[in-house]
């Protein structure tokens, strides 16, 4: 039974990142229905997201616990998602047209 | 000990450097690291299909709204937000050695796993009778439809290996022959669709919804 506790502490703390993740999820869902500009709905549900990404890699999938591995993960993740955003110049070009254009 | 044992240029002896270059990486095992390997790759093709969406949708002047109700997506949602807890409780057993109970788990898992994979068909087939394809998007531009398809099709399709491996690694450790690391590595697979679910929700579907 003593060799149990351990476990089951983990297990209140697995339904407790799961509570917030539910509760993340609903705001979310409530963001969608703002009246507010579709930047503005994208940037709010995607910091909820990220703060998402966040609980679940460091306590479903226990980067918590590993140091070595968190700081291998974040830098290449965060690497490959700023190499990413090298196009958004062509897609503002697209819509808008290029600068001296107008 | 021999002399050659004792140090290597004077500082490490030989069998700390060997232990040095055997330790696995990170203190992770061998295959708990590929899976992680594979994570970070998959992760790149996700960031890839969302930041071309996010590319392609800016770009266009009459993106679509067409989703009018969020009530599927929000049971999806919260299924494979539960099927997330309920791997850890299978995990969380078969580290205590309950093995009736861990295998439970796991097919838990893998049942939520089906259900949000047959609504997940549902609405396709909503999205298709009202006449949208890969090709076709009677709202507006076709390539709405397309970035659907594609990104969805693509986690559908990681939901459903995950559906496998969760009902193969369970009858295995069932059998004796995986042990808890094996379904500590198969719950990593499946917290990460979970955790790209987080961002195709609200890029994929909040974001075009209709007020």
């Amino acid at each position: 039974m003593t060799a149990d506790t351990p476990k089951s502490s983990g297990m209140t703390k697995d339904v407790g990142v799961y509570i917030c993740l539910l509760v993340l999820a609903g705001i979310q869902f409530v963001i969608a229905y703002q009246d507010i500009s579709a930047k503005q709905m994208f940037e709010r549900m995607l910091i909820v997201a990220i703060v998402e990404a966040g609980l679940a890699l460091l306590f479903f999938m226990h980067l918590a616990d590993n140091r070595g591995l968190r700081w291998f993960v974040i830098i290449f993740t965060v690497a490959v998602l700023f190499g990413l955003q090298y196009g958004w110049t062509d897609s503002n070009r697209l819509i808008n047209g290029v600068p001296w254009a107008h | 000990m021999s002399q050659a044992d004792l140090t290597i240029h004077g500082m490490v002896s030989r069998t700390e450097a060997t232990e040095m270059m055997t330790a696995p990486t990170f203190s992770v095992a061998a295959k708990k690291m590929a899976m992680w390997l594979f994570i970070i790759a998959d992760t790149a093709t996700f960031a890839g299909c969302l930041v071309a969406y996010g590319f392609i949708r800016n770009a266009s002047a009459n993106w679509p709204r067409p989703f009018h109700s969020i009530t599927n997506v929000a049971i999806m949602t919260l299924i494979l937000l539960t099927s997330s807890l309920t791997i850890l409780f299978a995990v969380r057993h078969a580290e205590m050695g309950d093995k009736a109970k861990a295998f439970r788990w796991m097919m838990i898992t893998a049942v939520f796993g089906i259900l949000f994979a047959v609504l997940h068909l549902r609405e396709w087939m909503g999205m298709i009778s009202e006449g949208a394809t890969l090709f076709h998007n009677p709202w507006g531009t076709p390539l709405f439809s397309s970035l659907f398809f594609s990104i969805t099709g693509l986690h559908l399709l990681h939901v459903t290996g995950g559906v496998i491996a969760l009902i193969a690694v369970g009858i295995r450790y069932q059998g004796g022959r995986y042990n808890a690391d094996d379904l500590e590595i198969t719950a990593l697979y499946w917290h990460f669709v979970d955790l790209v679910w987080m961002f195709v929700v609200p890029l994929v579907y909040l974001l075009n919804l209709s007020h």
